[in-house]
């Protein structure tokens, strides 16, 4: 009987293993799988296409330059390498403006003669229209697509996810407010916490300790968002008092914010790993005359290195996957963060923001999967970082 | 036979609930409104049953192509693409104006600055005015505060504030109306947009001009009501043609007085 039990525990275990496997790794798979389509969508909005008049000799535009000439910041096709002549932006929504339902027709059957009538009129015009309506048509021009390239994900450095008719998905904004913020983040926890630790685990009288200890767990079950609406009311007015900011939400404010959220975790894993130091390892320190500072950076704090890495990982990790608080305190300005006392927006905040009316399948859904595997490789490099430093260690010992 | 028989009694039973049974569903800029209607509809009605779900304007309208709802709640104008597609799969979406919405341009309450023109919002939110100086306010930064880029609000500013231009990159986009009201109120040079039935007096409201500065009309609910305050937008409602016999009494039931007046105590100006 006993046997047979183990024999099924030892199953359970098996399976159970082998399934949380298998779906870490399908998720892992599902994430790429979305993420990758992005470089095969075209850089104008599905469906739609742009026309230029015949004479105009453009043939290649970049999302940043379709949005340039949309915006008519760029009047003049000599920017774009064509010849010099004005740009007239048209819309589908200029042909209700222009044209009565009749003549359009009740199905919009005429609507693509209209189109290519105001094409053929103006030389500079650049029109925004569906593929249906103009296609197969020869008297005007019709810019070829081509899909996103890696290149302006990767290294642009602007974020708009929803701009008509070319969505621009530069990720460097978003990666280097979500690696400033994070930064700052440990910068100001790790002090704060290895501070309190090494109190509690080495000054504290034990009544202390007992009480601090079950506070500080307290602090770790706060929900993010209770952190978030605190940032906003409390921090963020501060912040903007004391540094006579014109505007509070800055990246300080959320990593003081993450910092706060991100101490329960590093002093609790910290204190148990320097109370895990041997007794004997402390009074021959103390033994040997030195102070009971100088045991403390000398012998505890070198003992329990590894564990206090993984302390400061865990609350890293913790900082850069958050999401609901960053969300609410540092202003989600999608620009690249000269100073700490600059808005920002993070990866995860953008995803949260977004992935809600992201339509399925589209560019901008898959730019935000694309996104979330940034997030997973900066996570497993940190990760990776702490093996190899508590190996390190080991093996030093 | 019997079980012929059965399916015919059943299907009897089933036919009158399911044509008072409404399904609702769409954008989350007209949900509370729906709700509030659906729930006195169906009070004054108590065979009818009526249910409402968001998800946003997009997922009602595919939701309306795939025949999983009524109606369509959408806070924008259905898309010539999705109009394509229905038409393709022959069903005719048909348009119906549930009420209005007005957005209201605000700023801190100290702030001087009183009016803007289109073109000077435009300027602002596009990044080309930065200082208030510029409007005739007073030397200081203009931080412009807008809403998430999926939020259909984000999307009818840029329609008719900016003509359809692009934010600058450096707007602080906040994840909800109350969280724009809040980071206003208590940053000096701030601006930003909400829907008229979230003002409050934390917060100061311009009066807008759309013809370049000879009229400038405050927004409130008669401004927009009259049609002379003009950053307003109709929220709609779509249905497939084939199906109006089964939506036309809800519908119908908008037009009553106290629906009306329902839609003006949630901040919505009535159709």
């Amino acid at each position: 009987m006993k046997k047979w039990i183990d024999r099924l525990a030892r199953r359970v275990f098996t399976v159970s293993g082998f399934v949380t496997s298998a779906v870490i790794l399908l998720i892992i798979g599902f994430l790429f799988s979305e993420a990758a389509g992005l470089f095969r969508q075209p850089i104008v909005e599905e469906g739609y296409v742009l026309a230029l008049n015949k004479s105009n000799t453009v043939d290649r535009l970049s999302a940043e330059e379709i949005k340039l000439l949309f915006d008519e910041d760029i009047t003049n096709w000599r920017d774009v390498g064509g010849a010099d002549m004005p740009v007239r932006v048209f819309r589908l929504e200029d042909l209700d403006r222009l044209y009565t339902e009749e003549e359009l027709g009740a199905e919009y059957e005429h609507a693509g003669d209209k189109i290519a009538e105001q094409v053929r009129a103006d030389r500079g015009i650049i029109a925004f229209v569906p593929t249906v309506l103009v296609e197969g048509r020869t008297d005007i021009h019709l810019v070829p697509d081509h899909t996103i390239p890696v290149k302006d994900v990767l290294l642009g450095t602007e974020w708009y996810p929803t701009a008509t008719p070319s969505p621009i998905f530069g990720m460097v904004p978003l990666l280097a407010g979500t690696l400033w913020v994070s930064f700052f983040a440990i910068l100001i926890a790790l002090p704060f916490g290895l501070a309190v630790s090494i109190y509690m685990a080495e000054v504290a009288p034990p009544g202390v300790s007992r009480v601090l200890k079950p506070v500080i767990e307290l602090l770790g079950g706060i929900p993010s968002v209770v952190y978030g609406f605190f940032g906003l009311a409390v921090i963020v007015p501060l912040l903007q008092q004391t540094f006579r900011l014109p505007v509070g939400e800055s990246g300080l404010a959320g990593s003081i914010v993450l910092a706060l959220m991100a101490l329960p975790t590093i002093i609790t894993v910290s204190e148990d790993a320097m109370r895990n130091c041997p007794r004997t390892m402390r009074e021959a320190s103390l033994a040997l005359g030195a102070t009971r500072w100088q045991t403390i950076y000398k012998v505890v704090v070198p003992y329990s290195i590894s564990g206090i890495t993984s302390g400061v990982v865990l609350g890293i990790g913790r900082a850069i996957g958050e999401t609901m608080a960053v969300l609410m305190v540092t202003g989600n300005a999608a620009v690249i963060p000269t100073s700490i006392l600059d808005p920002l927006r993070t990866i995860p905040a953008t995803i949260a923001a977004e992935l809600g009316e992201a339509p399925a399948g589209g560019a901008h859904y898959q730019a935000l999967f694309l996104l979330g595997v940034i997030l997973f490789f900066i996570t497993l490099i940190i990760n990776s970082c702490v093996e190899l430093v508590s190996a390190r260690n080991k093996t030093k010992r | 036979m019997k079980k012929l028989a059965l399916f015919l009694l059943l299907s009897l039973l089933a036919a009158p609930v399911r044509l008072a049974a409404q399904r609702i569903k769409g954008s989350d800029t007209v949900l509370p409104l729906s709700q509030a209607l659906a729930e006195m509809f169906m009070q004054s009605r108590p065979q009818a049953t009526v249910t409402v779900t968001g998800g946003g304007s997009g997922v009602g309208i595919s939701a309306l192509m795939d025949g999983t709802t009524d109606l369509a709640m959408a806070s924008r104008r259905i898309k010539f693409g999705e109009k394509m597609k229905m038409k393709q799969s022959h069903h005719t979406p048909c348009e119906f104006v549930v009420a209005y919405d007005a957005l209201a341009v605000i700023v801190h309450p100290s702030n001087p600055v009183k009016r803007l023109t289109r073109e000077q919002l435009e300027g602002i939110f596009r990044g080309k005015i930065t200082n208030w100086k510029q409007v005739g306010g007073e030397d200081a930064k203009i931080i412009v505060y807008s809403r998430e880029t999926s939020s259909g609000t984000y999307e009818f500013f840029k329609e008719s504030v900016l003509r359809n231009k692009n934010y600058m990159s450096g707007v602080l986009s906040m994840p909800a109306t109350g969280a724009i009201i809040q980071s206003v109120s208590q940053t000096r040079g701030a601006i930003g947009y909400v829907g008229l039935a979230y003002l409050n007096p934390m917060v100061k409201a311009l009066a807008v001009s759309y013809d370049g500065g000879r009229h400038y009309v405050a927004p409130s609910v008669k401004s927009a009501m009259s049609g002379r305050y003009p950053v307003v937008r109709p929220l709609y409602y779509y249905y497939d043609k084939a199906n109006e016999a089964r939506v036309r009494p809800f519908l119908r039931f908008i037009d009553t007085k106290v629906a009306r007046a329902k839609t003006l105590d949630l901040g919505f100006i009535p159709r």
